[in-house]
C-alpha cells in the first residue's frame, strides 16, 4: 500500500525511480538535480536495487552510456540540469531517433551566462525539438507519479521513445513536501518488466544507428514525428490506468477554477501552485479568473488546448525562458500557433517570469491577470514582457 | 623482416574463416582500416558487441538499409564510443547477473579513429579506462580526419600536409609532434595495452585475442594506412604499414601490467625514416633538414621505448 511520506522531492524522485528497478543509471553531478542520482547511488550501495551506477566523467557520457545500456536491453535512467543538458545535447535527438526508451529527470535551471544555478526553463526549451516526450511536474506528488508513468510510456511498444520529466530546480528539487509513495507491489503491478524490441546481443544480431542518406532521411524524420504524435494515445491510456490504480488524475492540461472563466493564466511546472492562490484571490474580488496548468509539453496537446481556452477573453501565458529576438516566449509562441486557425480565440498576453530563480509571488500573478484583462481594451505595444525588470 | 612469409601455408589454419565484417561495404580500395577491422573481428569471434564511433568505418559499413556487420553493432555519435561501450558493458553485466540474458561472457569492443580517440573522444575514453569497465578499445589511427577530408588531428605526424595544415611557402605542414596516446592510456593503469598494424595481421590478431581475455579495460592502437589521405598508391598500403614499423616510426609493443615488451615483427636494425616518408605524398614537400629532424625525434622516441622495455617491471614484481 502507498505510504504517506514527507521527503525532499529529489530524494522522492530517486525512490520512485528505484521502484521501477532500473538496470543502469549513469549520471554526472550538476546542481540542482544532483540529489536524485546521489540518492539513487545510495539505494544501489545499500543493495535495495540490483543496478549498475556508472559515475561517468561528463553528462555527454551519461546519456551516451544510457544509449549503450538501453541498446543492450537495459532499463536506463539519467538526470541532469542546465549546462549538463546542453552538454548532452549532441546525443539528445539521437536517443529518440534510435527509439531508446531512456527516462531522464531534469531539475530545471537557467542556462549560463551569466552563470546562475537557479530555476527557469531555458534548459529544456533549448531541447524542445529533439523528439522526446516532455512533461512538467507541478509538485512532489506529480514528480513521483510521472517518474513511474514515464517508464511505462517510454517502453510501450507503440511508443519506444525517451521521456524527460521536468521538475523546477530548488522550487521542487530541494523542497520537502508530503507525498503518497507507492509500494513495490503496486509499482510492479503497474509497470511490466521491460521487453526490448531489439537488443545488442550475439544471439540476435542487429545494427543500430545506421547512416541515412537523403533518399531516406525525410521518411526517418516523419517516422519520428509520427511516433511522438501517436504517443499521446498511450500517454492518455497510461494516465487512465494510473488514475484507476492510484486515484490521482492526470491530464495534458490541468484546469483550476475554469468554470465560467473569462481570463486565465497558463503555467508550466511549480508556478502553478502560486498561481492557484492568485486565482482564488481574484475570484473573491469577483474576477472570473481561472488557471490552466500545462503538464504535457511534447507531444503538444493542441486538441486539449482548444477545448480548454473556449470562452476565454484573454489568456496570460507564463513563460520561464526567453526566445531571444523571437516573437514570443516558447510557450506563448506555441499557443499562438495552435490557436491561429481558430475563429474565436482569446487575446494572448505573454509574461516571461522567474528567470534564474527570480521570485514570483501571488501579487505578481494577480497583476498579470489584470494586465491580460486591460489588454482587451488596449493591446500592449510589445508581444511579450520580461516581467519585473528593475528600472524599466 | 617478414613474419608472415609463410602466410599461405599457415593462414587457413590460424584465421577464422567466418566473416564478421562482410564484403560489400564502401571503403576506398586499399583501405588499411577496413582490413584491420575484418581481422579484428575474426580474432574476437561471435560473442562480441561492437560500438563504433562516427567516422569512415561507420559511414562505409551501415548505409541504411544495408549493413556489413555480422556482429551486434551500435553507433551513436563521434566522441562517445567509449561511454556507449561502458553502457553496453554495464547493461550486459547487470542483465546477466539478473538472469535476463544467457549466462555467458560477451566482450564489448569500442572502436574509433584517431580523431574519435586522440581528440574529440579522449575524455570519454579516459573516463571509461579509469572506471575499469570490461571494455576493449581499439583505435584505428590513420593520422588525420580522413572521413571529412584529411584534416589535421592530434595524431597527425610532424611534417605531414593536411587540408587544415597544408604545406606551403610559409608552412611545412604540421608543426607539432604526434600525441603518444598509448603512453597516456598506460598512465591509467590499464592492464593490457598494445600497438599493432594491419600489415602484421597475425601479430595484430594475437593482440586482439589477448585483450579479449582481459577482464577489465584494454587498449589496442592499430596504425591503419589510408592511401587516400597519405597519398600512397593503393597497392602500397601494406608496404607503408611495414615501413612504419621497420623505420621505428611506429614500433610494435605490448604493455602488460606495466611491463613493456617489443613485439616479434620488430626489426633488429631500423631503416632510415626517409624510406617511410618518401613513398607518401603527404611528406613530399619536406626538406632534407626536416627529414633529419624527424629522424632525430624517431630515434629518441624509439630509445625511450627501449629504455622502458629494459627497465620497467611488471606490477606483480613491484608489490611490497
Amino acid at each position: 500500500m502507498s505510504k504517506r511520506i514527507g521527503m525532499e522531492i529529489a530524494l522522492a524522485a530517486a525512490e520512485a525511480v528505484a521502484l521501477c528497478k532500473p538496470d543502469v543509471v549513469a549520471a554526472y553531478p550538476i546542481t540542482p538535480n544532483t540529489h536524485i542520482p546521489e540518492h539513487l547511488s545510495d539505494i544501489v550501495a545499500e543493495g535495495r536495487i540490483d543496478a549498475d551506477f556508472i559515475c561517468v566523467e561528463s553528462e555527454h557520457s551519461a546519456l551516451s552510456a544510457c544509449c549503450g545500456a538501453s541498446g543492450a536491453g537495459a532499463r536506463a535512467f539519467t538526470a541532469t540540469s542546465s549546462q549538463g543538458l546542453l552538454y548532452m545535447a549532441e546525443i539528445v535527438p539521437i536517443v529518440s531517433a534510435m527509439r531508446l526508451p531512456i527516462v531522464m529527470a531534469i531539475g530545471n535551471r537557467a542556462l549560463s551566462g551569466p552563470i546562475n544555478i537557479w530555476n527557469d526553463h531555458s534548459d529544456i526549451m533549448s531541447q524542445r525539438d529533439t523528439g522526446w516526450i516532455s512533461m512538467f511536474a507541478a509538485d512532489g506528488q506529480e514528480t513521483i507519479d510521472m517518474m513511474i508513468q514515464a517508464f511505462k510510456i517510454a517502453e510501450h511498444r507503440d511508443v519506444m521513445l525517451p521521456v524527460n520529466i521536468n521538475l523546477d530546480g530548488f522550487q521542487l528539487t530541494h523542497v520537502v513536501e508530503p507525498m503518497m509513495m507507492p509500494d513495490q507491489k503496486e509499482v510492479d503491478k503497474f509497470l511490466p518488466a521491460y521487453k526490448p524490441f531489439a537488443a545488442l546481443h550475439p544471439d540476435n544480431i542487429v545494427s543500430m544507428g545506421a547512416l541515412a542518406m537523403p533518399d531516406i532521411f525525410n521518411e526517418a524524420m516523419q517516422a519520428k514525428d509520427h511516433a511522438l504524435i501517436n504517443s499521446k494515445k498511450v500517454i492518455l491510456e497510461v494516465w487512465k490506468e494510473w488514475e484507476e490504480q492510484f486515484g490521482r488524475k492526470y491530464e495534458p492540461i490541468g484546469a483550476y477554477r475554469m468554470d465560467g472563466a473569462e481570463v486565465a493564466l497558463l503555467t508550466l511546472g511549480s508556478m502553478g501552485d502560486t498561481a492557484e492562490v492568485a486565482v482564488d484571490e481574484l475570484r473573491e474580488q469577483g474576477v472570473k479568473a481561472g488557471l490552466l496548468k500545462l503538464k504535457l509539453w511534447r507531444p503538444f496537446p493542441t486538441e486539449e488546448l482548444l477545448k480548454a481556452v473556449k470562452g476565454l477573453k484573454s489568456l496570460a501565458v507564463i513563460d520561464r525562458a526567453v526566445s531571444f529576438g523571437g516573437v514570443n516566449g516558447p510557450v506563448a509562441a506555441e499557443i499562438k500557433a495552435a490557436l491561429y486557425d481558430q475563429k474565436e480565440r482569446p487575446l494572448i498576453t505573454n509574461h516571461i517570469i522567474g528567470l534564474g530563480g527570480r521570485d514570483v509571488v501571488v501579487a505578481d500573478f494577480v497583476k498579470m491577470v489584470q494586465q491580460a484583462i486591460s489588454a482587451q481594451k488596449k493591446k500592449p505595444k510589445e508581444a511579450y514582457e520580461i516581467y519585473g525588470v528593475r528600472g524599466s | 623482416m617478414n613474419t608472415v612469409e609463410n602466410f599461405e601455408l599457415y593462414a587457413p589454419r590460424l584465421v577464422d574463416k567466418q566473416e564478421y565484417f562482410n564484403v560489400g561495404h564502401r571503403a576506398c580500395s586499399g583501405c588499411g582500416e577496413a582490413l584491420a577491422i575484418r581481422l579484428m573481428c575474426k580474432a574476437l569471434g561471435e560473442d562480441t558487441v561492437i560500438v563504433n564511433a562516427t567516422g569512415c568505418m561507420e559511414v562505409i559499413s551501415v548505409m541504411y538499409p544495408t549493413t556489413a556487420w555480422n556482429l551486434p553493432w551500435i553507433h551513436v555519435a563521434f566522441p562517445n564510443a567509449a561511454s556507449v561501450g561502458a553502457g553496453v558493458e554495464a547493461a550486459l553485466k547487470v542483465l546477466r547477473r539478473k538472469g535476463k540474458i544467457a549466462d555467458r561472457r560477451i566482450k564489448v569492443v569500442a572502436i574509433g579513429g584517431d580523431g574519435g580517440t586522440f581528440d574529440i573522444g579522449f575524455q570519454a575514453l579516459s573516463g571509461a579506462m579509469e572506471r575499469g569497465h570490461d571494455l576493449l578499445y581499439v583505435c584505428f589511427d590513420n593520422e588525420a580526419y580522413m572521413n571529412t577530408g584529411i584534416q589535421r588531428s592530434g595524431a597527425t605526424p610532424f611534417g605531414a600536409s593536411t587540408t587544415t595544415n597544408p604545406a606551403g611557402a610559409a608552412s611545412q605542414g604540421k608543426n607539432e609532434w604526434k600525441k603518444n596516446i598509448a603512453e597516456i592510456i598506460a598512465s591509467h593503469n590499464v592492464p593490457y595495452i598494445a600497438t599493432a598494424c594491419h600489415s602484421y595481421p597475425l601479430d595484430f590478431m594475437n593482440k586482439v585475442k589477448k585483450a579479449r581475455e582481459v577482464e577489465g579495460p584494454s587498449y589496442i592502437h592499430c596504425l591503419s594506412v589510408c592511401p587516400t589521405g597519405w597519398r600512397v598508391q593503393t597497392e602500397e598500403c601494406i608496404k607503408a604499414g611495414r615501413l612504419a614499423v621497420e623505420t621505428g616510426v611506429f614500433p610494435l609493443y605490448e604493455i602488460e601490467n606495466g611491463k613493456y615488451t617489443m613485439s616479434s615483427p620488430t626489426p633488429e636494425k631500423l631503416r632510415p625514416v626517409e624510406d617511410y616518408l618518401k613513398i607518401q605524398g603527404r611528406f613530399r614537400h619536406l626538406t632534407p633538414d626536416s627529414v633529419q629532424k624527424i629522424q632525430k625525434r624517431v630515434t629518441l622516441e624509439y630509445n625511450k621505448l627501449l629504455d622502458k622495455v629494459e627497465n620497467l617491471h611488471s606490477w606483480s614484481e613491484l608489490e611490497g
